[in-house]
């Protein structure tokens, strides 16, 4: 397989996918599974478990992951950078436009449309996040305790982050 | 001296953000508003709208974007590569040495501790985000049905970024010429 077609693939998928990781797997799994069979469904599963236990965008964790497996590591860089380009692209035309009418209030006014969106979609996030995370009792202090140790006592989210890494080897 | 300082923080940023972009607010925001200063909370507020929108993983979204408010296309570019690198070696690393990572039972654990911190992590940054804008009635409404539609119908969040935008912008053109009208009439 040619390392055109990988970087055309990853870059539909990056172009298309709206609303972060969880949004990409339906159209990922279209591209590698069923319209290419760059792997099977066993393999892909796999690697979207690995992806969501490391760190970073679980979307570009897989398309790494995937590149990798299917042409080594000159896959791996070919399906990380398609993944990100369209990303780029978009986000680099929106900044250079809200620049240049910084002062529009249309734009203004658009905001005051999306600020309360975007945080019901934060809100939605949390609940989706919860109901896959929330397995026992276990889970659930130990997320109440995070809360309030970032939330409240301002700890460092990384500080967080490890602690309840720590807190996992301990309890499970 | 700031472009480094700018790489190291998201090349931190990339490397302790677990479960995708949502998690990663908090962490942006102490590191990018409250420590160094980069940002008002205000215009914070609105990169993650627009991290939101485009497509694409949030996360590096988000970073192209601080990029650009900070130092420009060069900002962008640095904050992104930055965000990155952690997770495409991580990744490399694991594809190509443990692919019996997820079967280690250390890893396992420390993941089993790490996603409810997550949910704590997003929670939060709702919270946040909610202080930052300042709530009325509407945009508590309009959260609240954003959220079941999202949660309930599954409908893609772009979407209902877009209709709020128009609707928005709509709402504020019919008010302003009213309030031409009344002015004119008055007169």
């Amino acid at each position: 397989m040619s390392t055109f077609k990988i970087f055309l693939a990853f870059m539909k998928i990056g172009a298309f996918s709206f609303g972060g990781g969880y949004a990409m797997f339906p159209l990922l799994k279209k591209e590698i599974i069923e319209n290419h069979q760059w792997l099977t469904a066993s393999e892909f599963t796999d690697i979207v478990a690995i992806a969501q236990m490391t760190p970073g965008p679980i979307a570009l964790n897989s398309a790494t992951f995937i590149g990798y497996k299917m042409n080594g590591f000159l896959g791996a860089f070919t399906a990380t950078l398609a993944i990100i380009t369209p990303s780029l692209i978009i986000v680099l035309l929106i900044c250079f436009f809200l620049r240049k009418f910084k002062d529009s209030k249309y734009i203004e006014w658009a905001f005051k449309g999306i600020r309360p969106v975007v945080l019901g979609l934060i809100a939605s996030a949390t609940i989706f996040v919860a109901k896959d995370s929330f397995i026992d009792i276990k889970s659930i202090i130990i997320a109440l305790g995070i809360l309030y140790l970032i939330g409240y006592k301002r700890l460092h989210p990384i500080l967080g982050i490890v602690m309840a890494g720590i807190t996992g080897i301990i309890l499970y | 001296m700031t472009l480094l300082k700018m790489f190291m923080t998201f090349l931190k940023i990339g490397a302790f953000t677990f479960g995708g972009g949502y998690a990663m607010i908090p962490l942006i925001q102490v590191e990018v508003v409250d420590k160094n200063k980069w940002l008002e909370k205000e215009e914070f507020v609105d990169i993650i709208a627009i991290a939101q929108s485009a497509p694409g993983p949030i996360a590096v979204n988000a970073s192209i974007f601080v990029g650009f408010k900070i130092k420009r296309i060069i900002g962008s570019l640095l904050c992104m590569t930055g965000v990155i690198i952690p997770s495409f070696v991580v990744i490399l690393l694991i594809a190509a040495f443990f692919y019996q990572f997820r079967e280690n039972e250390l890893v396992k654990q420390v993941f089993l501790g790490i996603k409810p911190a997550v949910v704590a992590l997003i929670a939060i940054a709702a919270y946040r985000f909610s202080n930052a804008i300042k709530l009325k009635i509407k945009s508590v409404l309009i959260a609240i049905v954003s959220l079941v539609l999202v949660v309930f119908f599954d409908v893609t969040p772009v979407l209902i970024i877009l209709a709020s935008a128009l609707g928005s912008i709509c709402l504020f053109k019919l008010r302003e010429k009213r309030h031409i009208n009344e002015k004119s009439i008055k007169k």
